[in-house]
């Protein structure tokens, strides 16, 4: 067990590496000189000069990524060319509304997903199941920013049930964040519960046709509790890795969610360095985002073994 | 004693008919979207860029089938212009990814010693959100129509790749496989020969998962303004640059909206009929 | 005589499929009273799997039906009731008290997510209305009686720690949790191996003495027949076209298909010009026939006759035979 977990580590780190590795030499392949670019249009080229030799952009490529790596690793993801800060700094600043848009649409994408998916797959092929995998499909395919400028029209601006854009004040209540939250997380949550929808009843229809659910009702329990109890139980493991799965497909959501919505998460910040080529704050996103996205596979992981008997031990 | 009845399972029959014409319709609504796209420079009522202050945001009606946009540009012309502009795009994508996808999956799945380079490579560029690698990549390459192909064709090959290797994977322990190789069939003949007609099926299916998503992306990089320049009229752009009228003129961000979903769903129901047809084994998990 | 346990008249089932409406079995009648195993002998697509879970009220919803017949069974309250037309809510009531089930397949029918002994307890709690912990105790007692060693501590493991025979003794527990009046066992010792089948087998015929059930005994397998069956009913093509007690049908078959199956017995197996003891099989399969006897196309009696009319099943001395020609045979 340790020693999987220790090799899973092991993989990721070489993941992480080579995310490393080609976020930093494809935005030196960039056009413009980065330096140039902190400066602006009016500096002359002594100042460029001497701006390449403060930030070591005019040591080896190779010597600078292992340099640069070197910070990475101690957590400084180095400084943000327009914001007068760490990136480290300017992500932690902005992780607060994406996580908690991350958590918000990952419960409502569940709290559609698998009661859908699990209704669809027990009613399978009636009119229930044709209606929730047609909405499912739909759902995968509506654009998320377009979604969220019909929300933003019909419940913010039409019935005014919640702020249009934000966050809230600095010093806001946990709830005026929650009502902020709200409809960014609704547009994410519907749109990635198809994925969890489809994947939820495609393996309660392999669990529903096992041999032990056959056993469960000749035993004589409800059917309630035969499919919840039985035939859920067993369905997890599949549904758990599409939760992570989603979880991870948030993050990228999020993006585009946080745009919309002018929430001031890392979303939005990698969009504006994206803008305004601040480098260091992409890279320093980029990698962070990675890392998240591999400890969330690594959880999954983990999780599979607590859930599922069989490979418990 | 006869013991088969022949009733007519009249249920089960519209059931498969009504899978089969939403496939047809899914189809014809691709069909259609194409044509306009293609016969746009001839179907478009009005020059898509030109703007006229006099008619700004006007609602839909007889002159502007889809109203007009925030410059007074017709809003149908743009859409049917659009069309070209994002379905090009998607379908350069798929045409990049799948060939070099299935090129790379051939050679990760044949070869043990290059599979393990490619496929960290792979576990790589899919260890980032789609968007978020693709938003990196056309802020790298600068912004323009090419580079977003590039960069979504970048963003998907990797699929491509996992998919062809695992079916690679398969296909090389066939008999006939063996047997080409037993007669001494080159090596590369048995692979694009061989092994690629055998796994044309999964790809020609990935191939319209990849369309529907590189639509959906490239709106949504236009849309964060990491994509196509604002000039260019797609589906992304458009909604861009409407949604601060979307109060008073939701049909400037309606209309283009509608296309992409229309588009992306008949895609993806297209490519699960697909499915369906060419792997009977996968239609539970649909 | 008092009214059997069991009795099934002239059931039919039959499934909605894409192809149409298919009656897989027709026409059965058999009974079992306390303290009786009646065994049920067909090759596969015979109908007798399809019969036990039309018994059980597990026909796969909504495609089959009891299309025909009753399956008459009386509850221990005393009432007879038709478990073909029984409320949902009353089948439910019944399964796993009064009419249990074991399957064929050891290894996937235990939900591998739960201890066994959690399986078991689930059952107790529901039917006898026991409490959580006086519940695990009788599984644990349910788990000795099966004699499963050290059933305390097994008790807490999951499925997959255990063999196939293992398994089986779990799922015999299971089914006998809650003292059931009918045990229908599926073919319940085809997965496992010969020397455990023939543990597994003494068991079953222990119990069911002890218990003092009817048990109704699905198989292929005639020497598992001959060693726990007090009746015989031999289904072919979903029809029953032999029905006897144990002692006569072996020494004294009367449908062709019987007497086949015997000759395929390897106990009877014939030996070969070099002396070799062979198997024989029966040659042919299966098929659905528009008229006539089901069995004639594979029939080495069969007669012009038998591909024109319909044998019905006739009934002499405690006997039934499905032939045209079963006394001339004879």
């Amino acid at each position: 067990m340790l020693a999987h977990i220790g090799r899973r580590l092991a993989g990721l780190l070489l993941v992480l590496f080579l995310v490393a590795a080609l976020v930093f030499f494809l935005t030196r392949l960039a056009p413009g000189d980065p330096a140039a670019l902190m400066l602006g249009d009016q500096a002359t080229p002594e100042d460029v000069a001497r701006l390449r030799e403060a930030y070591g952009l005019d040591k080896p490529l190779l010597l600078q990524f292992v340099l640069w790596l070197k910070e990475c690793a101690t957590g400084n993801l180095g400084q943000s060319i327009f914001l007068q800060q760490p990136v480290t700094q300017a992500l932690l600043q902005r992780a607060e509304p994406t996580f908690f848009l991350a958590m918000f649409s990952l419960a409502i994408a569940a709290a559609i997903g698998i009661p859908a998916g699990i209704a669809s797959a027990v009613w399978r092929g009636r009119p229930i199941d044709q209606a929730v995998s047609g909405l499912a499909m739909l759902a995968a395919n509506i654009p998320s920013f377009w979604l969220g400028l019909i929300f933003i029209q019909l419940f913010a601006v039409r019935f005014g049930w919640f702020p249009v854009a934000g966050y809230g004040a600095p010093d806001a209540s946990f709830f005026e964040r929650l009502q902020h939250l709200f409809l960014p997380s609704a547009v994410l949550g519907v749109v990635n519960s198809a994925l969890i929808t489809r994947f939820t009843r495609a393996s309660m229809l392999d669990v529903l046709d096992a041999d032990f659910v056959r056993t469960a009702r000749a035993k004589g329990i409800s059917e309630l509790r035969v499919v919840l109890r039985h035939a859920f139980g067993n369905a997890l493991v599949p549904i758990i890795t599409v939760l992570g799965l989603t979880l991870a497909l948030l993050i990228g959501g999020a993006i585009v969610t946080e745009t919309v919505f002018g929430l001031p998460g890392v979303g939005n910040l990698v969009v504006s360095a994206v803008l305004r080529r601040d480098y260091p704050v992409i890279q320093g996103a980029l990698l962070a985002v990675a890392a998240i996205y591999a400890l969330i596979n690594l959880a999954i992981d983990v999780i599979y073994t607590l859930v599922d008997p069989r490979v418990r031990q | 004693m006869s013991s088969v009845v022949t009733s007519a399972p009249t249920l089960l029959f519209l059931r498969r008919l009504f899978r089969r014409k939403l496939v047809l319709l899914a189809a014809v609504i691709l069909v259609i979207a194409f044509a306009l796209a293609l016969l746009a420079p001839w179907l478009s009522p009005f020059d898509p860029a030109s703007m006229r202050m006099a008619r700004r945001l006007r609602p839909p009606g007889e002159v502007n089938w889809f109203g007009t946009d925030e410059l007074g540009r017709d809003v149908f012309s743009r859409v049917i212009w659009g069309a070209r502009a994002s379905l090009g795009i998607g379908l350069a994508v798929v045409v990049i990814s799948i060939s070099i996808g299935a090129a790379l999956g051939l050679v990760a799945g044949y070869f043990k010693r290059a599979d393990a380079v490619i496929m960290r490579l792979v576990d790589a560029l899919m260890s980032l959100p789609d968007i978020l690698l693709a938003i990196f990549l056309v802020a790298v390459l600068g912004a323009s129509a090419g580079n977003v192909v590039l960069a979504l064709a970048i963003v998907y090959t990797p699929r491509v790749v996992r998919v062809i290797r695992a079916s690679t994977l398969v296909v090389r322990e066939l008999p006939f496989v063996e047997a080409a190789r037993a007669l001494g069939v080159s090596i590369w003949r048995i692979l694009f020969v061989h092994v690629l007609l055998n796994v044309a099926s999964p790809l020609l299916v990935q191939a319209t998962f990849i369309f529907a998503y590189a639509v959906l992306a490239e709106a949504g990089l236009s849309f964060l303004g990491a994509g196509v320049p604002p000039e260019t009229p797609t589906w992304g752009t458009m909604i861009a640059s409407g949604q601060q009228y979307a109060e008073d003129a939701f049909w400037v961000v309606g209309f283009p909206g509608v296309a992409i979903v229309l588009v992306a769903l008949s895609l993806q129901i297209v490519g699960d009929g697909l499915r369906d047809m060419l792997d009977p084994k996968l239609r539970k998990a649909l | 005589m008092t009214a059997p346990l069991l009795a099934i008249e002239d059931l039919a089932v039959s499934f909605r499929t894409e192809e149409g409406e298919v009656t897989p079995v027709r026409g059965v009648s058999l009974q079992i009273s306390e303290n009786e195993t009646v065994a049920v002998v067909g090759e596969s697509g015979s109908g007798k799997s399809v019969t036990s879970f039309a018994t059980m009220g597990l026909l796969p919803r909504p495609a089959g039906r009891v299309s025909q017949g009753r399956i008459l069974f009386r509850r221990r309250s005393g009432d007879t009731i038709d478990l073909a037309t029984a409320p949902r809510a009353t089948m439910q009531a019944l399964r796993g008290a009064e009419i249990a089930m074991i399957f064929q397949e050891p290894m996937t029918s235990l939900n591998p997510v739960l201890t066994v002994g959690e399986q078991i307890a689930e059952a107790v709690r529901l039917h006898l209305g026991y409490d959580r912990r006086k519940a695990w105790a009788h599984a644990v007692e349910m788990l000795g009686l099966v004699e499963i060693p050290d059933a305390a501590r097994r008790a807490s493991d999951y499925p997959h720690h255990m063999s196939g025979g293992m398994r089986q003794r779990v799922m015999i527990a299971l089914a006998l949790s809650c003292r059931p009046a009918l045990l229908i066992a599926d073919e319940p010792t085809t997965a496992l191996d010969v020397t455990i089948q023939a543990q597994v087998l003494t068991l079953l015929d222990r119990l069911r003495r002890e218990l003092g059930m009817g048990v109704l005994f699905i198989t292929h397998n005639l020497g598992v027949v001959a060693e726990i069956a007090d009746r015989v009913t031999v289904m072919y093509a979903g029809e029953v076209v032999e029905s006897a007690p144990v002692r006569d049908l072996f020494n004294a078959p009367r449908h062709p298909y019987t007497r086949a199956l015997l000759e395929c017995m390897p106990s009877r197996a014939i030996q070969d010009a070099s002396g070799r003891r062979v198997v024989r099989s029966i040659p042919g399969q299966v098929s659905r026939v528009e008229r006539g006897c089901a069995f004639a196309p594979r029939c080495a009696d069969a007669t012009p006759a038998c591909s024109v009319e319909a044998p019905m099943l006739e009934s002499d001395a405690g006997r039934q035979t499905r032939c045209l020609r079963w006394r001339e045979l004879a």
